[in-house]
């Protein structure tokens, strides 16, 4: 593997200055229980990636884990490791399902530097998790899969998720937001929030087979019907793999309004995300991605619909055993169209004229990133854009790995606190944590005092987080 | 037909007069609604019967001959009786008046009187074929004074009490119609206006019959925004109805009723026609700002509501009849007497009879039979019988006993054998809520009027009356939310989605939004476990900020841990809670918390010492202990100049543990100079 080899061979020394985007040296999921004795190692392994790895390795590889976890777990019964450092790699162990066991590996800088890279291992664990709540979305829990078709289903399973899964996976661009695995909510006024749950409680009746609906905007969440966590990978999916590929059909002109060619149709902008393609094609395939919600407890098979107009985006979530057909998706693109695309004109000039209210945009003196975990809300004026590809910030990664530090140092208690740092090249750097929210703050101010960078973020919490309670 | 198909009704309890017969001659006067029962040309007695005094006045008068027309002015006060062509006969009803009767001739020479109409307790106008005159009457004097006269040809007249307007035929074709309007003491003449005649075979004269004329005012204004000068502001809206019969060689679909609107000021307008699709006799009257035709060949009825949408073609709007036709309910006639006899079944009443008499606006009298009726219009069965819940509304809305019956179709549409698709229910939301506004507005204005003074200025300022129109939001509560969501076999999606409605509807409208409405909402959502919709309401301020709403989330914590902050976050915008957000961080242990915040809007200098040192030392954190006993000492410093707590404080419990903890050489030392 090219990637393990450059992992293995170069260190921080050959690079200088230049930093190595951390690369995927493995990833597997195992399960002790499947080839407990001598010689039935191999039965333990349900997927390893890469593939091409001889197989004693892999046993090898699995068995080392196994051995770290059972090793570390006499000392934490509760939390075994979590991850591990080594010269060469960093490994990170999740058990998302009992006894199931997935692991991922990347390659490490042999750390020089005495400040441990903390935010690395909470990102790195968070990533590791969020794989796992991704093939569960598509494919429900490893032990119903258990249920379903023995190993050979779950083996199969989890080789055609992971096996396109992983190659989207970029470790490099993941950062304090992976951490967190916010849902960026949509700023919108009383009226027209009222207006789109109209527009949603029409369309569940009028489309009686919807069972949860989801509404979004701008890439910006405005309602779930479906629960937080079930929302919170759903909208990463959203947002990050389905909505950007469909970016480059709308700049290119591709969806034309005008539809003459579909008689007795209003003009719409209306179109399907997920589904048939062409709704004038009798031989269309209406086909949806199936997805997997309230594994704890009711266990919902469901068809995601996804359906967008303008930058308005909804999606209707029937339950699996309904199979939509030809004229249903005829019926949805005639009922949700028109009315979708009324609302989106509505929604976009109504943030306009937020916009507008709100003042003047001038780029002001700080940075910001807040979460609340309480609803998942996430918001950040430090990332322009952020892809599984890309992380496009516009603060230096050093400020980035500051973050993360005083993330970690949040995670430790339970109190709420208040950290300031003072970085280099007149940047400070301020986090704040209160009632399960945190903020964190860079300022760049010439010979800024302490005083006055506190003074700073007081105004700021003045005039971004006026309206919720945060102690300053 | 079920009797709940039936939507007029005859008043359960008529006026009952003597029957008209060759020695009793029955009259009715529209202006004071009273029929007089005259026997013998009143040697014999003249009874009266209103239809809101049950105690009839009667009276005898000598025969001086035949009575052709005989009313009391306004309140009863004098008798003017008609019994020459040339002249009219008054007596005063009024105590210490005489009673001698004195009489009064018509000015014009060689005019015949028409007839006469009070306009007022002592005014009165003679309408002669040859113009009109105008009285005041002087009971004391017994005698009248002409206040005004006017001279044209006159075919018949016809006079509107409630807006005191008196229409003249003029013309060959009596078509031409001159209205004149009487008020306190004054005569004004309104622009004349002709009624188009249908085309008539040219053997026959075409002319206009005053049968086919009626007067009725509608609409009734009680908003106080309108202009005080016109009476449209004080007695609705002035039609002259008219009755035109299609000829039959015309291949018209049938008689029509053409509206004219007479305003105060301007000219007369054609502005409805009433579609009738068929031909026969006809009768029409005014109930309840509706235009009710009856047809005597059919003996059916059918109701107009000009308020509703029809089709205008530029100048005029078309209507059909809102409701299929109907015959009116079946009455029968109650049984007077001795109680001996009341065993005998009820008579059924001939209804449509040809001896029917109808008056503007609602009444019917059969004067064979003896008996005055309110026609009522009933809207009960009117609910089944018009499909679309949004015109239904309309109508239903513009009726004066419309409260319960709009609140029982509320109640049925979100019922679950009954229930209406979302649309519509917002639709019905909308209307009400539209309805609300206007009433809520009116108050507004209202009061800002008072406010400015204006009331003294302006007599004409009126408090907006509230019509049973107006639903607001405890009666929608009340009689249809509170109940809807009991509902144990409502789907929660759409019990939601309807509490949802009503709540955008209010907004939509710019109307505040009540907290009872946001508690049946979070009751809904927390019966069901919906938690993540709720936190997603309050997010987006759909569930308006108070205090109620606060304490009501903090409860819910225990279920949903998430609920305390939004409570905070509520608290904080709230901004008149911060005793409130100190009390809950204080309950949670969070001492600092609450003195940071009491601090950071600076009323540190106010609090109770003792409140946070007891939580403080509750959470066993020593050096929590020390941090707020320290503050307390420097507050006491800064305030007082010492250190030490006062006695009123009582905070010795506290300052003896501080000493037991750290020791007597921890305790501030008070800074002197």
């Amino acid at each position: 593997m090219a990637a393990a080899a450059a992992g293995a061979g170069s260190g921080p020394w050959a690079a200088q200055e230049k930093q190595f985007p951390p690369a995927l040296l493995s990833f597997f999921i195992y399960n002790p229980r499947f080839g407990p004795r001598e010689g039935q190692e191999e039965n333990k392994i349900l997927f390893y990636h890469p593939n091409e790895v001889e197989k004693n390795e892999k046993i090898r590889n699995v068995g080392l884990c196994e051995a770290i976890v059972q090793f570390t777990r006499t000392f934490s019964p509760s939390k075994p490791a979590k991850s591990l450092h080594t010269q060469k790699n960093r490994q990170f162990f999740n058990e998302p399902e009992e006894n199931f066991w997935m692991v991922m590996s990347k390659d490490g800088k042999p750390v020089i530097e005495y400040q441990e890279e903390e935010l690395l291992d909470k990102v790195y664990s968070s990533v590791l998790r969020q794989c796992y709540s991704m093939y569960k979305l598509f494919n429900g829990t490893f032990l119903k899969a258990m249920e379903d078709g023995g190993v050979k289903l779950l083996k199969e399973r989890l080789e055609k998720f992971f096996h396109r899964y992983l190659q989207t996976l970029h470790l490099q661009s993941c950062d304090l937001l992976d951490i967190f695995g916010g849902i960026s909510f949509f700023p919108l006024d009383k009226m027209t929030y009222l207006k789109i749950q109209s527009f949603i409680n029409r369309m569940e009746e009028s489309l009686n087979i919807v069972k949860y609906t989801a509404f979004l905007y701008n890439d910006q969440l405005i309602w779930s019907g479906l629960e937080q966590d079930d929302m919170r990978i759903l909208y990463k999916y959203l947002t990050t793999s389905l909505f950007p590929r469909h970016i480059e059909p709308e700049l290119a002109g591709r969806d034309s309004p005008i539809r003459a060619e579909m008689p007795g149709n209003l003009q719409h902008y209306g179109r399907f995300l997920t589904g048939p393609l062409n709704l004038n094609d009798p031989d269309a395939k209406c086909r949806f991605p199936k997805i997997f919600v309230n594994t704890d407890d009711t266990y919902e098979e469901l068809h995601l619909i996804v359906y967008k107009a303008m930058s308005a985006a909804v999606c209707f979530m029937i339950d699996a055993s309904v199979h939509p057909t030809l004229d249903f998706c005829r019926r949805l693109d005639s009922i949700v169209g028109p009315q979708l695309t009324v609302l989106a004109s509505d929604i976009c000039e109504q943030f306009n004229i937020n916009k507008r209210m709100s003042g003047s945009e001038k780029e002001p003196q700080f940075k910001f990133i807040y979460f609340n975990h309480m609803n998942l809300a996430e918001k950040s004026t430090v990332h322009m854009r952020k892809t599984p590809s890309v992380s496009l910030t516009s603060v230096h990664p050093d400020l980035m790995k500051i973050l993360g530090d005083i993330n970690s140092d949040f995670t430790r208690v339970d109190e709420d606190e208040e950290i300031i740092v003072k970085a280099m090249s007149d940047y400070w750097v301020v986090g704040k944590k209160s009632d399960r929210r945190e903020l964190y703050v860079i300022l760049n101010q010439k010979n800024a005092n302490l005083i006055e960078v506190n003074e700073e973020v007081k105004k700021l919490c003045a005039t971004q987080f006026n309206n919720i309670f945060f102690l300053d | 037909m079920g009797e709940e198909d039936y939507y007029l009704e005859l008043c359960e309890r008529p006026v009952q007069f003597e029957k008209a017969n060759p020695v009793n001659c029955v009259f009715f006067d529209e202006a004071n609604k009273q029929v007089f029962a005259v026997r013998s040309g009143g040697a014999t007695g003249v009874v009266v019967k209103g239809p809101d005094d049950r105690n009839p006045i009667s009276f005898r008068m000598d025969d001086k001959g035949e009575v052709k027309c005989i009313k009391f002015s306004l309140e009863n006060k004098i008798l003017a009786v008609q019994r020459t062509s040339k002249t009219v006969d008054f007596c005063n009803f009024i105590p210490d008046n005489s009673q001698l009767e004195y009489t009064q001739e018509c000015k014009t020479k060689n005019a015949n009187i028409l007839g006469f109409c009070w306009t007022s307790s002592t005014e009165i106008v003679f309408i002669t074929d040859q113009g009109i005159e105008f009285y005041q009457v002087l009971p004391e004097k017994r005698s009248l004074k002409l206040l005004k006269s006017h001279n044209l040809n006159v075919n018949w007249y016809m006079y509107c009490p409630e807006s005191a307007v008196i229409l003249l035929s003029t013309t060959v074709l009596e078509n031409v119609l001159q209205p004149f309007h009487f008020r306190a003491g004054t005569m004004s003449k309104l622009p004349k206006f002709e009624i188009e005649l249908p085309a008539a075979p040219k053997s026959t004269k075409p002319s206009l019959s005053e049968r086919d004329i009626a007067m009725a005012t509608m609409f009734k204004r009680f908003s106080c925004l309108s202009l005080p000068s016109s009476w449209d502001y004080r007695y609705g809206q002035l039609y002259v109805l008219f009755l035109r019969h299609h000829s039959r060689t015309s291949n018209s679909t049938g008689a029509e009723v053409v509206l004219y609107h007479l305003p105060r000021e301007g000219a007369c307008k054609k502005m409805h026609i009433l579609k009738l699709n068929r031909t026969g006799k006809f009768a029409l009257n005014v109930v309840d700002n509706l235009v009710v035709v009856h047809h005597q060949d059919t003996e059916t009825s059918v109701i107009f509501d000009i308020k509703l949408r029809g089709e205008f073609d530029g100048s005029v709007t078309f209507h059909h009849p809102v409701l299929p036709a109907r015959s009116i309910q079946p009455y029968q006639i109650p049984i007077t007497g001795p109680a001996a006899v009341t065993s005998q079944s009820p008579v059924p009443c001939k209804l449509y009879s040809s001896s029917w008499i109808v008056f503007q606006p609602d009444i019917i009298i059969s004067a064979s039979q003896g008996y005055l009726w309110n026609l009522q219009v009933k809207l009960e069965p009117i609910v089944n019988l018009l499909p679309d819940k949004g015109r239904l509304m309309d109508f239903l809305l513009q009726r004066k006993e419309c409260k319960m019956v709009i609140l029982s179709v509320c109640s049925q549409m979100l019922s679950e054998s009954d229930r209406a698709s979302l649309p519509v229910i917002a639709t019905v939301f909308d209307k009400l809520n539209h309805e609300y506004k206007k009433y809520l507005d009116a108050e507004q204005s209202y009061a800002m009027a008072v406010e400015a003074g204006q009331s003294r200025s302006s007599p004409l300022l009126k408090r907006p009356v509230r019509t049973q129109a107006v639903l607001d939001q405890s009666d929608v509560y009340t009689h249809v939310l509170s109940a809807f969501v009991e509902k144990k076999e409502m789907p929660h999606k759409f019990v939601i989605a309807v509490l949802m409605e009503y709540i955008r509807s209010l907004n939509q409208f710019q109307i505040a939004v009540q907290h009872y409405l946001h508690e049946l909402v979070i009751k809904t959502l927390v019966q069901h476990n919906l938690f993540y919709m709720l936190h997603q309401f309050l997010q987006y301020h759909v569930l308006s900020d108070s205090k109620p709403l606060a304490c009501l989330l903090l409860s819910l914590e225990s279920f949903y841990p998430p609920a305390h902050q939004l409570s905070l976050d509520m608290l904080k915008r709230l901004s008149t809670a911060n005793d409130e957000i100190v009390e809950v961080l204080l309950s949670k242990h969070q001492v600092l918390a609450a003195l940071r915040f009491i601090r950071g809007i600076g009323g540190h200098d106010n609090i109770s010492a003792r409140k946070f040192l007891d939580a403080a030392k509750q959470t066993e954190d020593n050096m929590l202990f020390y941090t707020i006993f320290r503050f307390f000492e420097q507050r006491n410093q800064r305030l007082r100049g010492s250190p030490n707590f006062t006695p009123g404080e009582h905070c010795e419990e506290h300052v003896a543990f501080f000493k037991q903890i750290f020791g007597d050489q921890a305790l501030m030392r008070p800074t002197t100079f």
